[in-house]
């Protein structure tokens, strides 16, 4: 039997949503903006409940990132949302001065992250978020797995005192954590329990390290797997307890190797332990247009490649 | 406070300038030294800043129940120091400190070293009309009924974040925002409308929703008078454009009229034949 199960599939952005709803209700000081794309962020809910704390910034990503770190000189905890390219890499260094460098209460929180987004192709679909937002000194990184974890993701943010990366999809994937779980920012998940190698995933390549897990156990190999939901700051703790057990790694990710989790794992390992690593991700190119399945499977990132990457690092120890 | 005595502060602010920027070797004096008589005006005339029971300035991040001023372009730096340490926010003996190494006066302003005065940097421009927008509507939803101000280069009008921000600011009704450009002319490559072309900002802005009033931004009698009709203007539905006239390099006659003093410092003999143009009128730091 697995050890984990769904009922529902949904997508992560409208956990979002369902988060921002909560905050309109419980959480005065939240305030939310967004560039012409309320439908996308399902953002509906917390506008008609608090319109008055919804700014429209129109397209005009620049603008509302420089909004934004002026409601929170003002005291409030504005959210910036649009679509992960054009919240990140469009406006890097809006982020960077008005936001990190200011040390501001700003919480960037994007959909239609990686490849998922599919049909929109290579000009939506940016994997090099996690690195820019991550070099920022001081940035908080979050890239949640499931509908759940996203709202409380979501809610926690609101309370965390500082910059904040919050990373969702468009796609529906399986809903698999708890309902109205406490979202702990920095504190890595653990889900399976294996000594023969460890998987680090992170988004919407947790379902698919699970599944890989699976068959791996099928064929006698114990998988350790670990929900890193938080890449900065990345729980070394946990990264370190279990390479530990098991001597060997594999890194989830839907983004491009340079600059995402896997490297941050790698890197903490050269310092601490150096372990043979292999990373499931995108290797230095853009995406292309196609449905979100066919996208994973031609660019390695489900849970295939992660079982492939698993027997190599397992190889190599 | 009247005009001959802002006119005093104002004199004293130059020589800070020259001296922090000549005390480096780096900064830009031109730009700070057009802009002085109107942050000497705003903040020890025109804003109303928190203060404590005896009358001292008190710094408070949020700018609650207070005016706030942001400096969108932040290479006049030596400028906001000065005008921030001569109305107490801090020691007047820290602008000695202004670039050099462990100083809280950076290049650039910013609130990362915790400077009392200043609450987002700026130094990447374009980017301060869209902070002060955001600040504006905090305000309006904390029901505050103070102002806010903001400061850009007519270079910096080049900046597309400058026409977003300009586009909102009317969209959202953001009244209780006066922004002044400081029109002198110049640029780094040399005059704006050789390098970029401004055309009439006064239109500009008229044409994206705004009221504009122009000002001689070196004539302390007008920039009061100015202002004031500028806070008459607050609160009826449109956020308030000040175009300013100024001279880059204002008060000292060799740095105006080009825009070769952008960013240079003097040396000492540049130093000494400008500071003779300017009385000590507070003491120099
Ligand atoms: C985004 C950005 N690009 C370029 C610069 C370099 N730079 C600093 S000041 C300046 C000219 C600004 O002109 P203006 O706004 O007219 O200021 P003034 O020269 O009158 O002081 C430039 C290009 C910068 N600071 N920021």
């Amino acid at each position: 039997m697995a050890q984990y199960t769904f009922e529902t599939k949904k997508d992560t952005r409208s956990g979002f949503g369902a988060g921002m709803e909560y905050l309109s209700l419980n959480s005065p000081k939240v305030v939310a903006l967004c560039a012409d794309l309320i439908g996308s962020l399902k953002l509906e809910a917390f506008i008609k409940n608090s319109p008055e704390r919804f700014f429209q910034t129109g397209i005009a990503e620049a603008n509302m990132i420089g909004i934004a770190a002026g409601l929170a000189v003002g005291g409030y905890i504005p959210f910036a949302t649009t679509f992960a390219n054009f919240g990140t890499g469009r406006v890097y260094d809006q982020i960077r001065q008005s936001v990190a460098y200011s040390g501001k209460n700003v919480k960037i929180a994007c959909s239609h992250a990686g490849l998922t987004l599919g049909e929109d192709g290579a000009t939506h679909q940016i994997l090099e978020d996690i690195g820019l937002m991550k070099m920022l000194p001081g940035m908080v990184v979050i890239n949640p797995c499931d509908y759940n974890q996203t709202k409380a993701a979501t809610i926690a943010v609101a309370d965390y005192e500082g910059p904040v990366y919050l990373r969702f999809g468009r796609p529906v994937v399986p809903v698999f954590t708890p309902e109205n779980q406490t979202f702990e920012i920095g504190k890595a998940i653990h889900l399976m329990e294996g000594a023969d190698v460890s998987i680090f995933a992170t988004g919407h390549l947790v379902w698919e390290s699970i599944l890989a897990a699976e068959i791996l156990k099928e064929n006698g190999i114990h998988a350790d797997v670990i929900n890193i939901h938080t890449i900065k700051p990345l729980d070394t703790d946990s990264v370190l307890k279990s390479v530990v057990k098991t001597g060997c790694v594999v890194s989830a990710e839907e983004h491009q190797y340079n600059g995402g989790l896997g490297d941050s794992i790698a890197q903490f390992l050269a310092v601490t332990k150096p372990t043979p690593m292999e990373f499931v991700g995108v290797n230095d190119s853009f995406g292309e247009s196609g449905k979100p399945a066919e996208l994973m499977e031609k660019y390695g990132l489900n849970a295939a490649s992660i079982v492939e990457k698993a027997m190599k690092a397992i190889s190599r120890k | 406070m009247q005009t001959q005595e802002l006119e005093k502060i104002a004199s004293q602010v130059r020589r800070d300038i020259l001296r922090m920027v000549h005390g480096c070797q780096s900064g830009h004096p031109g730009g700070s030294l057009g802009c002085t008589d109107l942050l000497v005006e705003l903040f020890f005339n025109a804003m109303i800043l928190k203060t404590d029971s005896s009358g001292n300035v008190v710094f408070q991040m949020d700018g609650e129940g207070e005016d706030v001023f942001y400096l969108s372009n932040g290479h006049i730096s030596p400028l906001i120091y000065s005008v921030l340490a001569r109305r107490g926010y801090f020691a007047v003996s820290e602008l000695a400190s202004f670039r050099k190494i462990n100083t809280r006066l950076q290049g650039h302003p910013t609130p990362h070293e915790h400077l009392e005065g200043i609450r987002i940097a700026s130094g990447s421009l374009g980017q301060g009309l869209s902070v002060a927008i955001g600040t504006a509507q905090a305000k309006k939803l904390s029901k505050d009924n103070s102002l806010v101000y903001c400061l850009m280069g007519d270079g910096e009008q080049n900046e597309g974040q400058v026409w977003e921000a300009a586009m909102y600011a009317p969209h959202h009704q953001v009244d209780n925002l006066i922004t002044f450009i400081d029109v002198n002319g110049q640029q780094i490559d040399g005059p704006t409308d050789k390098v970029m072309n401004n055309r009439d900002l006064g239109e500009k802005y008229k044409a994206f929703g705004w009221e504009v009033l122009h000002m001689a931004g070196n004539d302390a009698a007008d920039v009061q008078q100015t202002i004031a009709s500028a806070k008459k203007l607050s609160g009826q539905g449109a956020p308030i454009m000040v175009l300013m006239q100024t001279e880059m390099g204002a008060g000292v006659d060799f740095m105006m009229g080009s825009h070769k003093w952008h960013g240079v410092a003097p040396n000492d003999q540049q130093l000494a034949d400008a500071l003779a143009q300017l009385t000590e009128t507070l003491g120099d730091y």
